[in-house]
């Protein structure tokens, strides 16, 4: 099993904290993984991203040509990496910023309103950890439980009540993605 | 189960945590992309252990601080990307005259020239032939994971100061801003911990005065300094080099590859070798001393090689010096900082066993 998953947006979104926790959690299942960033001369609100390889065996290239998953939590994200995502795999849009169209098939396409559900439970910038929560729903690369001590191990650091506030965020980006996809199988069958 | 042992790590993180636990009394940085990542971890962990953090005004400025602090016996480090490690190479020949430990990381980055700032492996040469002027070497060690850039960085202050000469541990960006686990498999030493070196300057009260110096104007005092140092290299050629190997049993074709190529070749390998390919890995962690008697004993058998570099061609050399022309040695590489997929060394390795199955 070799499962590749690119977190992009824009800088400052927390995509690179998204894929430290997915990272973080798998480490904790005692499996094989990388996490890389992008890196380069970017400009301050340029775009971010960073992929996260998660495996039972050893990993060869942090890279990801062609990966499974997509996070993209904004348009620019949506435009880049859409042709790359490997055939049958997903993209997981935050539909809150996220309007333009899917540009190929043979993808499913799972859209959560990260930004929105963020905003409602009272802090926007959460809209990270919403979509994370989707993500670990169509995934299910790592457990939920897992999910939640990664992101306390990597955020707790300084503030308790943010954990907290954060594990409500993924609860209900998970609840979000899971619903769609309960129809989405229903609808197949 | 969680093992509380285990750290998601970045690179240059595990390059700075295991020069800390391994009792690094001064680390002297300069800014350089793709390390500063190192710089910055250094600033942070130097300082909070009350350790010598210093940011010099320039690459050149922080060799030569590292060669004034080493002369004390202290464990010190520098760190650079590959125009930066050309500055530093007029001291790195002077660290290496004078035999004083040191390490040096070199986050090698796309060129000639100012280059990029992606992941490339064109410092080979200069890693692995000394670098500066004047007769010397320095071990080179090439790690290809975030375990083994903690690992590789411990032990290159423990051959340092072993064998009193520069260790240089060569990475990439990738390695450098990368994450794994890590496990810290050593157990850590404060620097006041170490034991004194018998040959410091740093006050020569109640003893008489010892010299470290570089420049030896009679032809003859300079002869036989050159004659020790390579005495010393061939001790380090004998005891010091380390490889790994991957399916080689009964392969027909050896790739070989380090650090960041290593990684794509094994991926590549494990692919062919599920094909029925008879294809194998040699992988050189220490690049200097370079392992040319395992590659000679290997071409007793392998009648073709591969050096796969992600350079026009470089540590190639170093294979056809190791297989003396018992076998075919093949290049495959890629330049100026690509990355090459899995695939595409997949798709170059098949062609190559296909022609050589043909022709058998």
């Amino acid at each position: 099993m070799l499962v590749k998953t690119i977190f992009a947006g824009f800088g400052g979104q927390g995509v690179l904290l998204m894929g430290v926790c997915v990272a973080t959690a798998a480490m904790n299942e005692d499996k094989f993984v990388t996490y890389m960033p992008s890196y380069g001369a970017e400009v301050r609100g340029g775009t971010a991203n960073c992929t996260v390889s998660i495996s039972t065996d050893e990993i060869s290239s942090p890279i990801a040509s062609s990966p499974n998953y997509v996070v993209a939590m904004n348009n620019p994200s949506l435009l880049r990496f859409q042709h790359i995502i490997k055939p049958g795999g997903y993209i997981v849009t935050n539909s809150s910023l996220v309007n333009v169209e899917l540009g190929r098939s043979g993808v499913t396409q799972i859209q959560v309103p990260g930004s929105d559900i963020a905003e409602e439970l009272g802090a926007m910038r959460s809209a990270n950890m919403v979509m994370l929560g989707a993500y670990a729903a169509v995934s299910n690369v790592v457990s939920f439980q897992s999910l939640i001590d990664a992101v306390g191990e990597v955020t707790g650091k300084k503030k308790k009540e943010l954990v907290e506030f954060n594990i409500k965020a993924i609860k209900a980006g998970h609840d979000n993605a899971k619903e769609q996809i309960k129809k989405l199988e229903s609808i197949e069958a | 189960m969680k093992n509380k042992e285990k750290r998601l790590m970045r690179g240059s993180e595990a390059i700075g945590e295991a020069a800390v636990r391994a009792g690094c009394a001064c680390y002297f940085g300069y800014p350089i992309t793709p390390q500063n990542e190192l710089t910055e971890y250094m600033a942070r962990r130097m300082m909070d252990t009350g350790r010598v953090f210093l940011q010099s005004e320039s690459e050149i400025a922080a060799i030569n601080m590292a060669l004034g602090a080493a002369s004390t016996g202290a464990r010190v480090m520098t760190s650079s990307s590959s125009p930066g490690i050309s500055l530093k190479q007029e001291g790195i020949s002077f660290i290496a005259a004078m035999e004083l430990p040191c390490v040096i990381v070199n986050i090698v980055r796309g060129g000639p020239g100012l280059g990029n700032i992606a992941p490339a492996q064109s410092d080979y040469f200069q890693a692995t032939r000394g670098g500066g002027h004047g007769d010397y070497r320095t071990i080179v060690l090439a790690p290809a994971s975030v375990q083994e850039l903690y690992d590789l960085t411990r032990k290159s202050f423990e051959l340092a100061d072993e064998y009193r000469t520069p260790v240089l541990v060569l990475a990439d960006g990738m390695l450098g801003q990368m994450m794994e686990p890590v496990v810290f498999n050593d157990k850590e030493i404060l620097p006041e911990q170490l034991p004194d070196k018998p040959w410091t300057v740093k006050g020569a009260k109640d003893r008489p005065s010892r010299f470290i110096r570089s420049l030896l104007l009679d032809v003859d005092v300079e002869e036989e300094q050159n004659w020790r140092l390579y005495r010393k290299y061939q001790r380090i050629e004998r005891r010091e080099i380390r490889h790994e190997e991957y399916y080689m049993k009964g392969a027909e074709l050896a790739i070989v590859a380090y650090g960041t190529a290593a990684r794509i070749a094994k991926a590549a390998v494990k692919r062919c070798v599920e094909k029925n390919m008879r294809v194998g890995l040699i992988r050189p962690i220490s690049l200097w001393p370079f392992p040319y008697e395992h590659i000679y004993k290997t071409a007793e058998t392998v009648k073709h090689f591969m050096s796969f570099e992600m350079s026009t061609g470089q540590m190639v050399e170093d294979v056809q010096l190791g297989v003396k022309g018992r076998a075919e040695v093949l290049m495959y590489g890629r330049p100026g900082g690509v990355v090459p997929t899995p695939a595409e060394l997949f798709r170059v390795i098949s062609r190559a066993y296909n022609k050589i199955a043909r022709e058998k």
